[in-house]
């Protein structure tokens, strides 16, 4: 049998993540962060001892999340789509979703809480725009598969892949405010901010928003 | 404190020793300083059984309470002074163990209405200089919890570090975060829930009437009879005790298999391996617990419902808390099952709390919190290392197991 390829891990080194560093450089330090989707809480801990903010996590997975809490970090076992109802808006300086809005069954709605629990949204996806997606699924007719994208489509966890362009206009459909937008090619590289959407949405291989919710910019600090 | 009166000590000399002389130390307080129960009624004097584990640091900032459940006690690390067991949390109280005496001052304190030596329905009644039997007042957990909270103070702590518990320990530990929100700087409420279901209050109701269906139990006052209603206490233990384990635990340790025997003896001994387990767990208990302890125990455990007090909401229990929560349920749980713990959970979001939730995987049910579950204990460890981070009492030392 011609087993697919979905084990393969992706960057085990102890480097942190690109668009971990990237969202370490947007949090102001000392500030309170929920990072929805935290997994083993590499992120988290990262902004620890970066940023020194109080943090908090959710993550689906139940081993992960032991391994989270046995390390001294603050999460939950939870859900992004079924366990943000609960907090109170503006509870969070940050709200985070890392790589994880794609696997959401509602991510309309969860970006909706995110940018009401937090007082700005950070989301980082995989850009399903991205040159190589489209050749591949241009000329090979199949679903892409890579090391953003690493499972077959029967089993991956990815629900609701969109483009750049397509988040875009979800943060437009929801009223969002888009501080800051940084993609990242295959190679882990930012690609230049001047750069019209069209050709981020072309080169970018992942992308990381920095929000806020339209509707209260104005009334708030 | 007087001796009791001989008869009272007669029948079962060992355990009638422990509820008015105990092994343990006991904090007393006085006629002077009553305390005020739910039911409006004043307690006054009464006594509080504890044990402790280490050494209080010099800023009195390690201590660790720990809240046991319905049947335990103060005995929590060491061994038991009526049936020599070792202590009901061995394996996670100790020197190097996840809630560790070298770094920790642990306190267990038996529960108001208990009977190993604090004031219960076995104790003396100052009044009449018997036994109260159905005259003590009907406790709540809240009630229990104030009366700690007065040893806490007898013992000269401020603010405790953690307040651990499973089970009925874990819905202390809720009213302690909820009474006390500036005495508790960690919390860990673990297989419990924020207030007793129908269907808990249903199974206690089905022990009750099995200890007061027993002719022994002489409306309560079997201690001048000197009786003991041991049959009634026995059934309440074996029904309550299925409820403490899963189908899938039951299934692996008896199975259908037979007891001593290798035909079914078509008679009602206890022909099967689980039978005569459930008996043995039913004759051991009564050797060492009070039958109207567990009566009047199971009934604050029914009034427990913490959105009492809350006006109705669960979270107001928690508005305002700076307490470190760390929450854990355990799979195979069926009598305080996960979904109670992530109501928990979910009021502590609500009011933004600083909330870990954990459920861990496990095939043992209810007790599981009391058996070894590595996973668990890791998970107890690294957040109280790191709530002790926090709290200025310095990284666990590397060594440990």
């Amino acid at each position: 049998m011609n087993a697919p390829d979905v084990g393969k891990i992706v960057g085990t080194t102890k480097a942190p993540r690109v668009d971990h560093v990237l969202i370490a450089e947007m949090v102001e330090a000392g500030s309170r962060v929920l990072d929805v989707g935290c997994g083993d809480g590499e992120l988290l801990q990262l902004l620890t001892e970066r940023k020194g903010v109080d943090g908090r996590g959710v993550e689906l997975q139940r081993d992960k999340v032991n391994a989270c809490v046995a390390r001294g970090l603050s999460v939950i076992q939870g859900d992004a789509d079924r366990d943000l109802d609960n907090y109170p808006d503006q509870a969070f300086d940050y709200a985070v979703l890392s790589l994880t809005i794609q696997a959401t069954r509602q991510p309309k709605t969860v970006l909706e809480n995110l940018l009401r629990i937090g007082r700005r949204a950070i989301v980082s996806f995989p850009n399903f725009g991205h040159w190589q997606v489209r050749t591949k699924l241009l000329l090979t007719g199949r679903m892409p598969i890579n090391d953003n994208l690493p499972d077959q489509w029967y089993l991956t966890p990815n629900a609701h892949l969109c483009t750049i362009r397509d988040f875009a206009d979800l943060c437009e459909l929801v009223h969002a405010d888009v501080e800051q937008a940084v993609a990242f090619n295959a190679y882990g590289a930012r690609l230049p901010i001047k750069w019209s959407l069209s050709m981020q949405n072309l080169f970018g291989e992942k992308a990381v928003f920095l929000l806020h919710g339209a509707a209260r910019s104005s009334g708030s600090t | 404190m007087t001796a009791a009166p001989p008869n009272f000590v007669a029948s079962v000399p060992r355990r009638h020793s422990e509820v008015h002389t105990p092994t343990s130390p006991v904090a007393r307080f006085d006629a002077g300083a009553p305390l005020r129960l739910a039911c409006q009624q004043d307690l006054a004097p009464f006594s509080i059984a504890y044990e402790t584990y280490g050494a209080l640091n010099s800023e009195k900032s390690n201590a660790v309470l720990i809240c046991h459940a319905l049947t335990a006690d103060q005995y929590v690390a060491s061994p038991h002074p009526i049936t020599g067991k070792p202590g009901w949390w061995d394996n996670m109280v100790g020197s190097g163990k996840p809630i560790d005496t070298d770094r920790f001052y642990v306190i267990c304190s038996n529960v108001l209405g208990g009977c190993m030596g604090s004031t219960g329905p076995a104790s003396i009644d100052p009044k009449t200089n018997a036994p109260y039997g159905l005259n003590f007042p009907l406790i709540t957990l809240g009630d229990m919890v104030e009366a700690q909270a007065r040893l806490i103070d007898y013992l000269g702590i401020d603010q405790l570090f953690a307040v651990i518990g499973g089970s009925m320990g874990g819905m202390q530990v809720l009213e302690w975060a909820s009474r006390f929100k500036d005495r508790v700087f960690a919390a860990v409420p673990i297989a419990t829930a924020a207030w007793h279901s129908s269907q808990n209050i249903a199974f206690h109701e089905v022990g009750r009437q099995a200890v007061m269906a027993d002719p022994e139990w002489k409306g309560g006052n079997y201690y001048a009879a000197g009786t003991v209603p041991k049959n009634g206490l026995a059934v309440a233990r074996m029904a309550a005790h299925i409820t403490y384990l899963s189908e899938e635990a039951l299934h692996r340790k008896f199975g259908r298999n037979l007891q001593d025997r290798s035909e079914k003896t078509f008679s009602f001994s206890a022909d099967f391996q689980v039978e005569s387990y459930l008996r043995h767990q039913g004759s051991t208990f009564v050797d060492r617990f009070d039958a109207n302890s567990y009566l009047y125990i199971t009934r604050a455990l029914d009034y427990f419902d913490l959105r009492e007090n809350a006006g109705g909401v669960l979270a107001n229990a928690f508005r305002g808390t700076k307490t470190r929560f760390c929450v854990v349920s355990f799979t195979s749980d069926w009598l305080y099952p996960t979904r109670e713990s992530r109501t928990i959970v979910q009021a502590l979001n609500a009011v933004a709390a600083n909330v870990s939730f954990v459920e861990i995987e496990s095939d043992k049910g209810h007790d599981a919190f009391l058996l070894d579950e590595p996973t668990f204990s890791a998970t107890i460890r690294g957040f109280l290392n790191a709530a002790a981070v926090k709290r200025g009492l310095g990284a666990a030392k590397e060594a440990g197991r």
